[in-house]
């Protein structure tokens, strides 16, 4: 049997001032998803992580999977949805709420 | 309520300044995130799915009516209006922002309050009956023993890097609402046949992934050796806790695998060991303590208070509540009154900035400023005259805040699970916003019926102790919710017993739903859901839901 294709991984990580969830567009942190790039090289986006988090900008950098569609990336599993988003049960807050 | 000494606010406000310089050093680099990390926990500020969450200490569920105005001041100044009373009987803030918090902090201790002990492997937030000082049951008032608890266990140095963190609950009354066997150590205040006042102590009981019910190690201590005991508990477990595995790090897996015999043993020894040095604090700090307890000014009412009993049988829907959220007072004329934070469709546990404020002006108005949060998730006004409780009930009303429903189907512990918290496997509350709405219309002739849900193995939502638990898990990427029977966290303390095969979010509120349509036909009178399942036990119920 042969193995699935691996999904594409993009960046994530709170932002350290303000908690915010924000992803890694290529070039710098954005708190928009359809901002975020997709991972190249595993080894570049773990010194990426270590960088920025040593720069003080973030916590928590760590990739995740995603499917693209119509371009834009979307996680694969609920709890990165959820962070993209905001609590499903309060839809008034968050990022889907255009905070 | 307890009042701070200037010993209290010193070392609050010192806790406060140290803070705000490690945040400021963190923002400036001289701080690593793994050198922050632990000093930020110790401060109660998490990071969460979406932000930092900041966990405020309520000490033994108690607050004055300023201190729940603080606490909505803050939910409006450094949150997004509201926020979620805990089943720790505390209070978290989900949008934190680091640099924010310690302003935050300085404004919490202005009402002397805190977010000390509310993470890290140390003795945490105590808590106790939220009836305490207030019901008839209970042998004397625990909350002193509580407060000297908190006071023994803040910054206690030997005990600040314990294997695991520490949980201790109180109570004074037979009926436990505290859920004492359920923490590491559990304590009740009883008379014995001789009549006098001691401790029964209970030690390795616990949730999360190894449940447990605590077992009694000592059934009569005097009072007079309330700390030195726990002391020589503490001492035991802190030197043989296990700090290889964080999965058997807890007192309860000591105590399992030393056996209660040898484990009482070492206590003992430790104990003899300590009364040559340990000094029980004087009689006169816990009198110092015990006044800060002292019942309000009651009134004398003559009973029956006939324009309550008249508002009764007028209003069937002001009876209702009664019958659902109105305890006895030991005080003739007055009423405990538990004001439901589990409206149909909401979310449990949690209140805005303006039913906070809402609540401490009624609390000012009808309860002497008093206020208890229980681990329900659901606040008391402890002292309410009856004559008041027809009016306290319309402007409760008013708020959205008189649902009819404590210990009914609606009335669910939920943790926030994954809509909030970053260690979930599923989320928690639509599952108990879908559930309350199926149950809500059969709710009252189903009878007590208690659901617990929580969104991973730790048990934040307490499913062990649930007549019905809900566990949320993993399955290959997808929510997934195991169902189990028969727990109960009550005096008859009990463990739930997982009925049968997961279901996704809907298929386990379509199995509730079966579970108690089964139970509402083979109860025999007016059985509780959970004593039908202590006499048929699981058959007909996974009859009911797997066919
Ligand atoms: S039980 Fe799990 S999901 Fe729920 S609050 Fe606790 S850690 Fe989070």
């Amino acid at each position: 049997m042969t193995k699935p294709e691996p999904l594409p991984r993009i960046l994530n990580a709170n932002d350290l001032a303000t908690g915010d969830v924000v992803y890694w567009s290529g070039s710098k942190w954005t708190r928009h998803i359809a901002e975020a790039e997709m991972i190249a090289d595993n080894d570049a986006a773990d010194a990426l992580g270590k960088t920025e988090m040593a720069a003080r900008r973030v916590v928590d950098v760590y990739p995740f999977e995603v499917n693209f569609e119509n371009g834009v990336p979307v996680p694969a599993r609920y709890r990165e949805r959820v962070r993209s988003l905001g609590p499903s049960v309060r839809l008034d807050l968050g990022k889907q709420a255009g905070e | 309520m307890y009042k701070y000494d200037d010993f209290d606010h010193a070392i609050v406000n010192a806790r406060v300044d140290e803070f705000r310089d490690q945040v400021a050093r963190r923002v400036a680099g001289e701080l690593s995130e793994d050198a922050f990390k632990p000093l930020r926990l110790m401060n109660g500020l998490y990071l969460q799915l979406h932000a930092y969450m900041l966990r405020v200490a309520i000490p033994y569920g108690t607050l004055s009516a300023d201190q729940l105005r603080m606490l909505a001041h803050i939910a409006r100044s450094y949150d997004k209006n509201y926020a979620h009373f805990t089943t720790r009987q505390n209070i978290q803030y989900n949008w934190i922002k680091l640099a924010e918090a310690p302003d935050l902090l300085a404004d919490l201790a202005r009402v002397e309050m805190q977010a000390i002990q509310t993470s890290g492997n140390c003795i945490r937030n105590i808590t106790t009956d939220q009836f305490a000082g207030a019901t008839a049951e209970e042998v004397a008032d625990p909350r002193p023993y509580a407060e000297l608890l908190r006071q023994y266990s803040t910054f206690h140095p030997e005990f600040s890097f314990l294997p695991r963190k520490f949980k201790i609950a109180l109570t004074a009354a037979p009926h436990d609402r505290a859920a004492i066997k359920l923490h590491d150590i559990g304590l009740e205040l009883y008379k014995n046949a001789t009549g006098d006042i001691g401790w029964r102590v209970f030690v390795g009981g616990g949730m999360g992934r190894t449940p447990i019910i605590g077992k009694v190690l000592r059934e009569f201590l005097p009072q007079a050796y309330f700390l030195g005991y726990i002391e020589a508990i503490m001492r035991v477990y802190n030197r043989y806790g296990r700090r290889d595995n964080i999965y058997k790090a807890r007192i309860k897996i000591l105590v399992h695998e030393l056996g209660l015999e040898e484990f009482h043993r070492q206590v003992d020894a430790e104990w003899a060991d300590i009364q040559k040095t340990f000094a029980e604090p004087p009689a006169v700090e816990l009198e110092r303590i015990s006044a800060f307890f002292v019942n309000p000014t009651f009134e004398t009412i003559a009973t029956p208070v006939a324009i309550y009993d008249d508002a009764r049988k007028t209003n069937p829907a002001f009876d209702h509540w009664v019958e659902r959220n109105v305890c006895a007072h030991k005080q003739q004329g007055y009423s405990i009154v538990t004001i439901s934070l589990k409206a149909v469709g909401e979310i449990p546990g949690d209140a805005s900035a303006d039913q906070m404020d809402t609540i401490a002006a009624l609390a000012d108005q009808y309860s002497f400023s008093d206020v208890r949060v229980t681990h329900e998730q659901n606040l008391v006004l402890p002292h309410v005259r009856q004559i008041d409780l027809f009016a306290l009930w319309e402007k409760l009303k008013d708020i959205g805040l008189a649902s009819d429903n404590v210990g009914l189907a609606s009335d669910i512990i939920a943790c926030p699970g994954m809509d909030y918290c970053s260690l979930a496997n599923a989320r928690s509350i639509p599952i108990a916003q879908d559930i309350a709405k199926r149950l809500a219309p059969i709710e009252r002739s189903t009878g007590e019926l208690k659901i617990k849900i929580s969104g991973c193995i730790n048990a934040c939502g307490h499913h062990h102790a649930g007549h019905i638990g809900i566990l949320g898990v993993d399955k290959k990427g997808e929510e997934n919710y195991q169902l189990s029977l028969g727990g109960s966290a009550a005096e008859d303390t009990t463990l739930s017993t997982i009925l049968g095969p997961g279901f996704d979010a809907d298929g386990v509120v379509n199995a509730v739903e079966k579970i108690v349509a089964c139970f509402n036909t083979i109860k025999r009178d007016n059985e509780r859901f959970l004593d039908t399942y202590r006499r048929v036990g699981t058959a007909p119920f996974k009859e009911a839901v797997y066919g």
